[in-house]
């Protein structure tokens, strides 16, 4: 008998005696499984069909996003923002944006701050839209998933309109936005919020009162607001436990403060509570988004980027006849320096708090970038709720936590 | 030629109709379950082979059989091989005793629409149904994959809690009709008013709940379910053996389908026309089945999976008390009728 013979056998003796159980099985959920939403691997223990452990081995979409941007520079990382949770790059584009603006104290222009919510909340409905799209592929409502797409295919199509990208629109700058919005793309809008309670109303009729939805969802993930806490959940994954914490509430940014709405949450803190709070916020973002076009057609015409000329580029129609504009755009474009000093701002992203922690020496490249993800969070989260579970569970508890790889391996 | 040449003639040709027309609606029921699908998504499902996709299912059966047909290491290879057969087969086997249609008549010759007339048919298909499960089951345990072998003790599981459901339901039927030949009782319901839909509601619904986990169909689809299991008992699985277990899938819906409108739906009676020809009847049965394989899909496309326990704490706390209570009403009611009415009658007189 080989040393690792005998090691096997003392490692698993207990089990192998066992004429019952015999030993566990070990399954690998991943890198490439239908259910954990992008490349997560779970490495999952199970006696018959429940789960006697799991552990979730992450980094298969590693690309080093906060090296590349401590390499690259400032305005430069933007297009890398949009790549961290890829169904909703403008909520990153702006958390990131938020950030350098505390680090150089530049105000952003009022309009500039209701294009922002506009887009972000249009925004949280996609990212919410892919929640409800893919976990009920998951739970075995495959229709579902079209209903919500061809939602989503609706703000694509505003986005694309708005921001020439369909996705990965780096539309967000620091200071404000690119561009401003023209009329067509408030009239798509003003559409969009016209029909999209309707279509939710639709997926709600086919999910909510289902008995199989109720049944598969309820009492599946059950996490108590302290274990939540205890775990760094946020956003709806808290909030479905009971406790009514939102940034934008809490530590209010781009005037969120100014704007009516609600923060739902659960009772239960299970799967279907989760569900629930995530349909609602939906409607509470289509809510802000009517308020923000209100306001957006009455500042019609003012700026949407600061004058900032240290960060911000001069119009490009006065770099052809101004030297002055000239040298700024090229001093912006190849050397963009912050102060010194160090930043930490959060929004709250579709997935929880997403955070960005910047540290700047005062040259053209951030010292150091962190990326508070809160999609790893959640995936620390699954092997809490998924234990002692069965199989099938998992799969809602995955879709119920709602992370994307791409933020969560950065 | 002689009428005995004639009679074997007439039969041969019957039972390639029934049996190639039953894997072609197998095959077609691909194709419907691609559109129907498509049409509920805002989709166009095949559009690209043939009119309208509609020579789709001939694309992928050629397409199955010339891919390479897969066997992974460590798999039993014989009884990796033996399952599709397994499964797909007792489905097929089971279209022998469906009643399709009533007397026909060709070139002078009268005889029933169906491959063989049993007198114990349900029996016959409740016995041989049952065995499709092993293909499920062995294919999940041969493969030498952990998700296939989990999706082939998830067969076995489900498996005990429907199938007893399902029997007991069959049997309220057989209780009032008296008789385990489909032909039989389909010819009790000739006009609207005798359909045993009106009679046995309980039991029919008992019957498609325990249909869908019989055919291993959405909700029931435990064995397959591929978020969980990637694809299930047929993970493994390529080629024309992958293609055998679908096969022994759309045949078993095709199949419960017909026992569906058989056992209470006057199987090929042509509501207010009970003296219709025997094309008109054929013609019903299948539109009837239609009906059900419309559902079949409908259903899948529409609500969410259960999770197996869920299944089993239906079947065996809800399904099971169900069809025993209701059975043994029927019974209760059938051994006492004469008394009943009598009963009625002294009340009704009584009262007048």
């Amino acid at each position: 008998m080989t040393t690792k013979q005998v090691f096997e056998y003392m490692h698993h003796a207990p089990d192998h005696d066992d004429p019952v159980h015999g030993a566990p099985m070990k399954v690998n959920m991943g890198p490439q499984h239908p259910a954990t939403h992008g490349v997560l691997r779970l490495a999952i223990e199970l006696d018959g069909e429940t789960v006697t452990s799991i552990d979730p081995i992450v980094g298969y979409l590693h690309r080093g996003k906060e090296k590349t941007c401590e390499s690259l520079g400032w305005h430069k990382f933007f297009p890398h923002t949009d790549r961290l949770d890829y169904v909703q790059p403008l909520l990153n584009n702006v958390g990131y944006a938020l950030a350098c603006e505390k680090l150089a104290g530049i105000q952003v222009p009022q309009r500039g701050q209701e294009v922002r919510v506009l887009l972000m909340e249009l925004s949280r409905v996609m990212a919410h839209l892919i929640y409800i799209g893919t976990t009920s592929i998951d739970l075995g409502a495959v229709t579902i998933f079209f209903y919500s797409f061809r939602l989503r295919e609706e703000l694509y199509s505003i986005l694309d309109a708005y921001t020439g990208h369909r996705m990965n629109n780096t539309y967000v700058r620091i200071g404000g936005v690119y561009a401003d919005v023209d009329e067509n793309v408030e009239g798509m809008v003003a559409e969009f919020l016209r029909t999209a309670p309707a279509r939710l109303d639709e997926i709600e009729k086919l999910l909510t009162a289902n008995r199989i939805w109720h049944d598969r969802n309820r009492g599946v993930g059950v996490i108590s607001v302290e274990d939540a806490k205890r775990l760094s959940l946020s956003g709806p994954n808290l909030r479905g436990s009971g406790l009514a914490y939102d940034l934008r509430k809490a530590q209010p940014y781009s005037g969120y403060e100014t704007y009516d709405f609600d923060v739902p949450v659960g009772t239960v803190g299970d799967a279907y509570d989760r569900y629930l709070v995530r349909m609602e916020e939906m409607r509470q973002s289509l809510r802000l988004c009517t308020q923000a076009l209100e306001r957006l057609k009455k500042s019609k015409g003012a700026d949407v980027l600061t004058e900032d000329r240290r960060y911000v580029l001069p119009p490009k129609g006065d770099v052809h006849s101004s030297m002055e504009e000239l040298i700024a755009q090229f001093k912006i474009v190849s050397d963009l320096r912050l102060p010194k000093g160090e930043a930490y701002h959060a929004v709250e992203s579709s997935k929880g708090e997403l955070g960005f922690y910047l540290v700047s020496d005062g040259s053209s490249k951030p010292v150091r970038c962190h990326i508070r993800a809160p999609g790893l969070m959640n995936v620390q989260a699954v092997p809490v709720l998924g234990r002692g579970r069965l199989l099938s569970d998992m799969v809602a508890i995955i879709g119920g936590l709602d992370f994307v790889m791409g933020e969560v391996d950065r | 030629m002689s009428p005995e040449l004639l009679e074997i003639v007439v039969w041969i040709v019957k039972v390639h109709v029934i049996f190639l027309g039953m894997v072609g609606v197998a095959a077609i029921t691909t194709l419907a379950e691609r559109k129907v699908s498509a049409w509920m998504q805002y989709r166009h499902g095949p559009t690209r082979v043939g009119p309208q996709g509609l020579l789709q299912p001939l694309a992928d059966g050629v397409k199955f059989i010339f891919k390479e047909s897969l066997v992974p290491d460590g798999a039993n290879k014989w009884m990796f091989r033996f399952a599709p057969a397994l499964a797909a087969g007792p489905a097929m086997l089971t279209v022998a005793v469906i009643p399709f249609g009533p007397d026909v008549t060709l070139f002078g010759v009268t005889t029933p629409f169906s491959i063989v007339d049993l007198d114990i048919g349900l029996m016959y298909i409740l016995a041989i149904g049952g065995l499709s499960v092993y293909g499920v089951i062995v294919g999940g345990w041969a493969s030498n994959s952990k998700y296939s072998l989990l999706g082939g003790l998830r067969a076995s599981a489900q498996m005990v809690s429907y199938e007893l459901s399902m029997i007991l339901a069959i049997l309220s039927v057989v209780a009032i009709s008296g008789s385990l030949d489909l032909r039989e009782v389909v010819m009790q319901q000739k006009t609207l008013g005798e359909w045993n839909i009106l009679y046995q509601p309980v039991a029919f619904l008992l019957f498609l709940i325990a249909a869908f986990a019989e055919t291993n169909r959405h909700p029931f689809d435990f064995a397959e379910c591929e978020p969980e299991l990637v694809s299930g008992f047929h993970t493994e699985y390529s080629a024309m053996r992958f293609a055998l277990f679908a096969l022994g899938e759309y045949c078993a819906m095709v199949v419960m389908s017909s026992v569906a409108v058989a056992l209470w739906f006057g199987g090929f009676s042509v509501p207010f026309m009970p003296e219709a020809h025997w094309t008109l009847g054929i013609l019903a049965f299948c539109a009837k089945v239609t009906c059900f394989l419309f559902f079949f899909l409908w259903v899948r496309w529409t609500l969410p999976r259960f999770r197996f326990d869920q299944l089993m704490n239906l079947g065996w706390k809800v399904m099971l008390p169900i069809a025993l209570v209701h059975l043994f009403i029927t019974g209760a009611v059938i051994s006492f009728a004469p008394q009943l009415k009598s009963l009625w009658n002294g009340l009704v007189n009584g009262a007048s």
